[in-house]
């Protein structure tokens, strides 16, 4: 009798906690390899409307980045709050893309250089004054390829 | 000296370390998305080239002025409607049935047959819209004030115009080359992709052939 009595006081055995780590370690592992660290820190904000229509840029090293937007509230002193262009990690001009798409070329392999894609990160509230300047600049430095980025989403939601 | 066994390490706080480095990783994370519709800018004309005489009927007027309104052919529409408008306007053949595309066998290329009518259009054969989709071209022109916003939106529209007329067309022509159920733009992602299984070649071609009888013809009008 005595012994089915012991049994039964034990209670709920703990939960073992030994695949914890097990577990976190397979987490830590995603982010890890799903990170992407951010190269240049933004000083102009950044919101991309939507779009359907888009494609992924697959190669990331044959990609450069011009930002434009209003600079952030930390810079409005100095930088007005018109929209400005970013590129790498300084405000800059429209006469300032042309050494930049140069700098940028001699960066890559000379059988690259075609292939290489501008991405336009544009503000949504930016005017296309700016734009067309970019535009502008980026013919004259025959860098066609250009790719208008934008967030995954019906445009419909860009209306309001 | 007697050899003593060598005392197992605690592993308890792993976890602990291995939390704080999780932490870390979900701060600092930015899961970037690189998406966009991607254009190509028309290089640099030479001043002293004419630019080539365009009908009227074949240019389809896309304005979006400073306050964010859009114009098509002179008139206020809606965005919702654009598409379906540019369509129209793409797909009209108004010049009749006779195809204006024909394969080449001895270049093994696509090329002019020297009609202008259009096979395969649905549209409404209006003789006072375009006359197949190579003539047809859609001219985008915006104001200094008009916003990136709007801007991106009728491209992204306009492109949609475009994406469309080329599936469906992938969608006829797929089964016969071999591909059924597949439209264009998975008919390009698989071109693309190194782990599809099947004949590129083939594919290569329906794409091809596709592409050239929907031209992207998106001209966008410099702005003063």
């Amino acid at each position: 009798m005595s012994k089915f009595k012991k049994k039964k006081s034990g209670g709920l055995p703990p939960i073992s906690t030994a695949s914890l780590p097990d577990i976190v370690f397979m987490l830590l592992f995603f982010f890890m390899v799903a990170t992407v660290m951010r190269t240049t820190s933004l000083k102009v904000q950044n919101q991309l409307p939507n779009a359907d229509q888009v494609e992924k840029l697959e190669k990331k090293d044959l990609v450069m980045y011009i930002h434009v937007g209003k600079p952030n509230e930390e810079f409005s002193k100095k930088f007005g709050n018109e929209a400005r262009i970013q590129l790498n990690d300084k405000f800059a001009d429209v006469k300032d893309i042309k050494p930049f798409v140069a700098a940028e070329r001699a960066a890559r392999r000379e059988e690259l250089v075609p292939k290489l894609i501008t991405s336009l990160k544009v503000d949504k509230d930016a005017n296309m004054g700016i734009i067309g300047d970019i535009k502008k600049v980026l013919r004259e430095e025959n860098a066609l390829k250009i790719n208008y980025g934008s967030k995954q989403g019906e445009v419909q939601g860009n209306l309001n | 000296m007697a050899k003593r066994p060598l005392p197992e390490v605690n592993a308890g706080s792993m976890a602990d370390i291995a939390f704080l480095l999780l932490i870390f990783f979900l701060v600092t994370t930015t899961i970037e998305s690189d998406y966009g519709i991607t254009r190509k800018l028309p290089p640099i004309q030479d001043e002293n080239v004419e630019p080539p005489v365009i009908k009227e009927r074949n240019i389809f007027k896309v304005l979006i002025n400073s306050s964010d309104e859009l114009l098509v052919e002179d008139d206020l529409m809606e965005l919702k409607d654009l598409r379906e408008a540019a369509i129209a306007f793409l797909d009209n053949g108004g010049a009749g049935k006779e195809n204006w595309s024909k394969w080449d066998t001895s270049s093994q290329t696509w090329g002019q047959s020297g009609k202008l009518g259009c096979s395969y259009c649905k549209g409404k054969r209006d003789p006072e819209s375009s006359d197949n989709p190579d003539k047809a071209i859609i001219s985008l022109k915006n104001d200094r004030k008009t916003s990136y916003n709007m801007y991106l939106s009728v491209q992204n529209e306009l492109v949609a115009a475009y994406n469309e007329l080329r599936n469906r067309r992938a969608l006829e022509l797929g089964p016969a080359a071999g591909f059924p159920d597949m439209n264009y733009i998975q008919m390009v992602a698989n071109e693309k992709d190194v782990r599809w299984v099947g004949n590129k070649v083939k594919l290569k071609k329906v794409i091809d052939q596709v592409k050239f009888e929907y031209p992207q013809k998106l001209s966008e009008v410099q702005q003063k």
